[in-house]
């Protein structure tokens, strides 16, 4: 079981956490902490498990993250998962966004954290792996979308268009992308399949 | 209005966003939480708007703002109007925020019920979808009761998306709902087989889920993921159920020796790291289950460790980190294999990366021996030194300590060494494993009497030193260590050099230093107690009070130059043993006591007198532990400790529940008073015991070293025989024995290593670290049971899962076993536990014996076995055959063969469709007894799982109650079982595939024939398989043995003969049979075409036993094989066999039946039931059946019925199997 999924930036920034056990939003947000402050201190080149599943559950679980430019992705899982497949899925779940967002880069994550979300619950459902196969997820990922459009329909364009004139107009946009604005390379890992 | 409209929607262009506000927070950096406020005071605003798409916005931001950590659950009520939005955006908004916020305690949960079904149910696959995504979140024990029966649906639901998504989510219904577990168990196993591999793999997950938690249920599966495992190329899947079989193999070791070949083939040829790590895992697991040492298992083991030691090489951290992880498994085990590696564990200790180091450090505690320990530890010690952060110190001190004191300190063979080390290891800053340090001082000194004289001369320069220790004054500090060097002195205060001092160091700041230092001692504490009286702890408010007395008492008596000396080293005898953790809990509470009781009415007025008694009540109990008293408490000296005691003794004395010594303990005290006197070995003098607290570990490894090598030098003049003494000494000594390569390092201490103490009737049981909160606990269900009637809330789906195989289990396991399952393993718990106490070699075999007998249980009652055979268990009143157990379904498995190759079977096959009269014949075996039968008694030990057959078989039994027949040829009696079952809503005419086989009157032997299984491996390559089962019912009053089946083959179908066996030979069948006794035998043919039913001629020869004489017998018989016994039950979803039927492949046919008046769905009853079909889609009074050949011949049949006449078209892709199956339906139906 998956009992806990989190991105957060490289200052510890949630960009997303999705826990598959309740907690009270305090609990969460020391988690997160927690876990940024462990995962953050390690060098690049160690080992990608970390015992330090005391925060969660139970001593039986680990954290096993990926290093992605400026975003940490995490899982929180217990020992029925095995360590190397969810990395794989961890390399997975990246690529999909890639996909999806073309090109993603944290700030993908940033303005559209409910489409990742949506992204997410078609491989994870409740802490289990649904679906690993990146093709199958896109598409229902993009028939979701193509249904979510059509229901807005006509009157869905004037406040696509507000939208897309706010996000052009604001001077101080670039400025302050500038902390997340660097695309998230998929390195290209053997893949697990 | 319209104007409303339109500046309504234009307002709502310009209302915040996600990302407006996602934006806005990013532009208020300094008052961040301010505009969130103010956001949140917008959004409060928003939702109050009827409009749908304004509150969704509103619901939308929340969610993000839930991320961020504030409270979002006043808007509860909100998600849930946006969550039953018609439109798909909205809804999703919605649930996705439910999923992010709901939890158990919401109480706007409960409206959603409602919601939720309608979701579940909508036409557009993308609503269930988000619905069970959300649900798989916020599902709740109600929600989980109320939308079980509707998931469970879904469960098979055309689409492949949705089934996936509702298999997976079945486990969080289990959880929260551990009712819906059997009902929905059948079902969730089909799934196993699903034609789309999302919602196999969703199957797997769900079942190896549930089977870590509770895997002894899920055994009779094994045979099932077996195949898989063999056939599925889908890595997920494959490492699911791969780690199952890891949790299944300690269960059922036979098991891990049929994995063992396609594990390592795999571990051979793939290619997928995680892959190949899972396989040598469970490898791992399977050895460790086998462990009782089969030769050919150490080429496994190497295999492992190399692959492993590849591994661990790997530039790559985590497969690094891995392969440490498997080997500590394998260390477990197989010491020896892995500490070849010790030069690479060793190294790993230095890599950079900290997970690594600990694991390596694990790896160590296993490794270490008598005679590298102190190598070891020296090596670790270095460690400490360099170690940069606190965490990873404390790590290596603990686990230096852990590692010198596993097994009852077996390993180290010098002790003034070890305390050394120990004291080496108060001077680390800042830890916080003082107390772990002192419990060891205290452990080593109180249990190794030869080393008291050193370890208190060592306490006393830690105390001499103290002001060293005492900057650190947490909890847990290292000052805790001052503690047990206090006790440690005051206890073996006859090894104190000068009392005085030491007492001097105790009692810093110091007092006067008087001649009559007794004296000075008890002024002081009676000056300094009274503060210890007003303790809020009540325990040490206890002792002060009594000591103080004491104290006082005795200080009395010396002013009048009393000598109380003596009196007062009196309270001193005996021993402070050392007390097992778990001493208190096996103490039985004396019968009549009632620890909750009140002794006396709670009465406010006499508050101290009570707390005196409830104390006593506690003491009862425990043995005061005087570990519990703050250090300082300690540090007075032995006048306190002689009170305390004395107090004890008082206690003890007048207390008649307390358990006094057990003579065991008694012995081992007697004992160590004998080696008390043994001159020890003399301590070198070049120890500098005298440096203030700066003992030198290291120079005991030198010195250790060269005593050994003296020690060796020594032997080899010697000679054996004196070794071969020594050893023996050591080893009952020490109570265990290291390898024998260690036996000769001889200990430098004669050391006696107090055992622990256990109350005399300490009750044997150590299942007491279960957690009884686990919610896993309540999925602890046997599935193999039968369903109960009341638990079939679904309909669950008529066809049969061509299951591999499945068999009979005798009455014993059918009775016994299947209703009371849980107590039964309890009392084998029991029985085991005591038979432990006997000699080592009973209790393995026992052990083994009962695991296998358990599996047996288990496995039996766990096949879904054909009716019939449920039958034949009913009936068989006489003892069951012991014989019968190695028919069970998982034993036949995983006797190695994929195929019975044993001889044993019979095969008779009788054409169980064309004889549906025949079919009740089952009966016979029924007989009396079961005709008196109460129901729930019959449910309880029926093993079949599907609804039909359940119902056949009342109505079977109402039946027979009308007609009291006890015999099978009472078969025509069927006809009325229509007519008795009318009052259920959708009854169902029994049916049975088990017919009449052939019947011997003179020996009055019945055999009946199963219908036929496929066994599915191989079926499409050399030839197809086929599986009879048969009945075998022992009619006379005479034993019956010896008996052999033997066929006659025909070109196209031979009966599988072991190797060697000649094709004219008969196979034996594997019982015997006492009178009475009936019992099924499996054969398997191989048939080369399926297109024309065959007739076969066989023989069973057999040989009647009575008191006097025996004879030989011999009963023909005649199989049929029908096309029917061809068709493999295959389920089919409509889309699918739409495109089958557009295709254009198949051949049609049709058959035209008049005149059946019967139910339409019994119809499809029957023909799914005999012919095995399963219904595609039925509509009205019309259906689509399917089925498919053992050869993969599809058969798709559309039967429609008016007026009496039924028409059915079928097409088939070989029209001859077409035609014969249809003539053998006709013929079922006109049967009837």
């Amino acid at each position: 079981m998956i009992k806990a999924i989190l991105i957060f930036n490289n200052h510890g920034k949630p960009r997303l956490s999705k826990f598959y056990e309740h907690y009270s939003e305090d609990t969460e947000q020391q988690i997160i902490r927690e876990t940024f402050h462990l995962v953050s201190k390690r060098d690049e080149n160690v080992c990608n498990f970390l015992e330090g599943g005391m925060l969660i559950g139970g001593s039986e679980n680990k954290l096993i993250y990926r290093h992605y430019a400026t975003l940490y992705f995490v899982f929180c899982v217990d020992s029925s998962e095995s360590e190397l497949g969810i990395l794989d899925l961890i390399q997975v779940f990246v690529e999909t966004l890639d996909k999806c967002f073309e090109n993603v880069c944290e700030l993908d994550l940033i303005f559209h954290v409910d489409k990742v979300h949506n992204i997410l619950a078609e491989m994870v459902m409740g802490g289990m792996v649904l679906e690993t196969n990146m093709n199958e997820i896109i598409t229902q990922v993009d028939a979701q979308n193509k249904m979510e459009k059509s229901e807005a329909g006509i009157a869905g364009a004037p406040a696509r268009a507000v939208s897309a004139v706010k996000n052009m107009n604001l001077p101080e946009m670039p400025r302050n992308i500038n902390i997340g604005d660097i695309s998230i390379k998929v390195p290209n890992l053997p893949s697990f399949k | 209005m319209a104007l409303k409209i339109v500046k309504g929607s234009i307002d709502r262009m310009f209302d915040k966003n996600l990302q407006d506000l996602v934006r806005g927070i990013r532009n208020h950096k300094e008052d961040e939480a301010k505009y969130i406020s103010t956001c949140i005071d917008e959004i409060k605003q928003e939702l109050k708007q009827d409009n749908i798409a304004v509150k969704a916005n509103a619901v939308c931001k929340l969610t993000y703002l839930q991320m961020l950590g504030y409270d979002v659950s006043w808007a509860a009520f909100n998600i849930v109007e946006v969550m039953s939005s018609s439109k798909f955006t909205y809804k999703r908004i919605g649930y996705l925020a439910a999923s992010q916020c709901f939890h158990e305690s919401t109480d706007v949960i409960m409206l959603t019920t409602n919601q939720i079904r309608k979701d579940l149910s909508s036409p557009n696959q993308y609503d269930t979808g988000v619905a069970l995504t959300g649900l798989s979140c916020f599902v709740t024990p109600d929600l989980a009761r109320d939308l079980a029966n509707d998931i469970m649906t879904l469960m098979s639901h055309t689409k492949p998306y949705i089934r996936k998504k509702a298999v997976l989510i079945m486990y969080k219904v289990f959880l929260k709902y551990p009712e819906s577990l059997r009902p929905a168990f059948p079902r969730l196993k089909e799934k196993l087989e699903d034609p789309d591999p999302g919602v196999q793999s969703a199957a797997v997950n769900v079942i190896c889920e549930l089977a870590r938690r509770n895997p002894k249920n899920y055994l009779s599966l094994a045979p099932l993921f077996f195949k898989l495992m063999t056939s599925s190329t889908n890595n997920w899947v494959l490492i699911k159920i791969i780690k199952l079989f890891g949790a299944l193999t300690p269960l059922e070791p036979r098991l891990g020796k049929k994995l063992i070949e396609p594990l390592t083939n795999l571990i051979h040829s793939t290619s997928a790291m995680s892959l190949l790590y899972e396989c040598v895992n469970t490898v791992i697991a399977v050895l460790i289950s086998l462990s009782s040492g089969m030769p050919n298992h150490s080429a496994s083991i190497q295999l492992c460790v190399q692959k492993l030691r590849i591994l661990i090489e790997d530039s790559d951290q985590n497969l690094k980190y891995l392969g440490l992880l498997a080997m500590s498994k394998i260390l477990k085990t197989h010491p020896k294999s892995v500490q070849s590696h010790k030069d690479l564990i060793l190294q790993c200790l230095d890599d950079k990366d900290e997970s690594i180091r600990l694991r390596a450090l694990d790896l160590l505690y296993g490794m270490v021996s008598k005679k590298n320990l102190m190598e070891i530890v020296k090596k670790l010690m270095l460690h400490v030194d360099k170690a940069e952060g606190t965490t990873y110190r404390d790590e290596l001190l603990t686990k230096i300590i852990d590692i010198c004191s596993q097994s009852n300190y077996q390993y180290i063979t010098n002790f003034e060494w070890y305390i050394s080390i120990l004291v080496e290891l108060t001077r680390l800053e800042g830890t916080r494993h003082g107390h772990l340090i002192a419990s060891q001082m205290l452990d080593v000194a109180i249990r190794v009497k030869a080393i008291r004289a050193f370890a208190v001369a060592q306490m006393a320069t830690l105390l001499d030193n103290a002001h060293l220790l005492t900057g650190n004054t947490q909890r847990n500090g290292i000052c805790e260590v001052l503690y047990a060097a206090a006790w440690i002195c005051g206890e073996f205060s006859e090894h104190l050099e000068d009392p005085t001092v030491t007492l001097e160091a105790m009692l810093r700041p110091k007092g006067a230093a008087d001649k009559n230092v007794a004296q000075e001692t008890s002024q002081l504490l009676i000056d300094r107690l009274p503060l210890f009286v007003q303790s809020a702890n009540l325990e040490v408010q206890e002792r002060a009070s009594c000591i103080l007395q004491l104290v006082k008492y005795i200080q009395k008596l010396q002013l009048k130059d009393v000598e109380v000396a003596e009196e007062v080293t009196a309270l001193f005898a005996g021993e402070l043993n050392p007390v097992a953790p778990k001493a208190q809990k096996k103490v039985p509470v004396p019968e009549g006591l009632d620890l909750d009781a009140w002794i006396n009415e709670p009465p406010s007025e006499s508050e101290s007198e009570d707390e005196g008694r409830t104390r006593r009540g506690k003491a009862v109990f425990a043995k005061e532990d005087s570990k519990h008293t703050k250090p300082r408490y300690t540090e007075v000296d032995e006048k306190e400790l002689a009170k305390r005691r004395e107090v004890r003794k008082a206690e003890q004395a007048s207390n008649p529940f307390y358990i006094k010594a057990s003579a065991s303990s008694q012995k081992v005290y007697q004992d160590g008073v004998g080696v008390e006197h043994i001159p020890v070995v003399q301590i070198d003098l070049s120890v500098p015991l005298k440096v203030p607290g700066m003992p030198m570990s290291d120079q005991y490894v030198k010195l250790e070293e060269e005593r050994r090598q003296k020690d060796k030098a020594d032997k080899k003049k010697e000679k054996k025989k004196k070794r071969r003494e020594k050893g023996e000494k050591g080893r009952r000594r020490r109570g265990d024995s290291g390898p024998e390569s260690e036996e000769d390092i001889t200990p430098a201490h004669m050391v006696d290593i107090i055992t622990e103490e256990m109350p005399e009737n300490a009750l044997p049981s150590d299942d007491d670290d279960k957690d009884p909160n686990d919610p896993h606990k309540a999925l602890d269900i046997d599935l193999d049971k039968p369903l109960a009637d009341s638990e079939k809330k679904l309909p669950v789906r008529t066809h049969r899962p061509a299951e591999v195989l499945k068999s009979p289990v005798d009455d014993a396991e059918g009775v016994e076993v299947v209703p009371e399952p849980k107590k039964k393993s309890v009392k084998d718990k029991k029985e085991k536990k005591d038979k432990e106490r006997k000699s080592k070699e009973e209790k393995k075999k026992k052990k083994k014996k009962q695991k296998h007998e358990d599996a047996e249980d288990l496995m039996g009652a766990g096949s879904e076995v054909p009716i019939q055979s449920e039958d034949t268990n009913d009936v068989a009143a006489p003892p069951p055959a012991s014989t019968s157990n190695e028919a069970s379904d998982l034993d036949f498995w995983l006797s190695n063969a994929p195929v019975p190759s044993n001889p044993q079977e019979e095969a008779v096959a009788a054409p169980s469709v064309s004889t549906p009269e025949a079919a009740s014949v089952m009966a016979p075996d029924s007989e009396p007894d079961e005709a008196k039968d109460t129901e729930p008694e019959e449910t309880k030990t029926t093993k079949h799982k599907k609804k039909k057959q359940k119902k056949e078989k009342e109505e079977k039994k109402k039946k027979k109650k009308h007609h009291h027949h006890h015999h099978h040829s009472d078969v025509a009696g069927d006809e009325s079982v229509q007519n008795g079952t009318v009052e259920e809503e959708e009854p169902l005419p029994p049916m049975s595939n088990y017919a009449l086989l052939a019947e011997n009157s003179y020996i009055k032997m019945m055999k009946q024939d199963a219908d036929e299984v496929c066994d599915i491996q191989g079926n499409l390559q050399d030839g197809s398989q086929v599986v009879v089962s048969i009945i075998f019912e022992n009619k006379c009053d005479s034993f019956i043995k010896a008996m052999e089946f033997n066929v006659l083959d025909s070109l196209n179908s031979k009966l599988q003969r072991p190797e060697g066996a000649g094709p004219h030979d008969g196979l034996t069948v594997p019982f015997q049979l006492p009178p009475g006794v009936s019992n099924e035998a499996r054969f398997v043919f191989s048939v080369q075409s399926i297109v024309m039913p065959q007739k076969l001629k066989g023989t069973l020869t057999f040989i009647v036993k009575t008191d006097d004489s025996s004879t030989h017998e011999k009963l023909d018989f005649k199989l049929h094989f029908t096309c029917t016994s061809y068709l493999i039950t295959t389920p089919c979803y409509s889309d699918a066999f739409a495109k089958l039927l557009e295709s254009g492949d198949l051949k049609g046919s049709s058959l035209k039946l008049e005149k059946v008046n019967q139910p339409f769905h019994h119809l499809l009853a029957r023909i799914c039931f005999h012919h095995h079909f399963s219904v595609v889609e039925r509509i009205d009074s019309c259906a689509s059946m399917y089925s498919r050949s053992i050869q993969g011949h599809h058969v798709c049949l559309l039967v429609k019925t008016a007026d009496q006449t039924v028409c059915i078209d079928a097409k088939c892709d070989e029209p001859g199997l077409l035609g014969n199956v249809l003539d053998e339906i006709k013929m079922t139906f006109s049967q009837c």
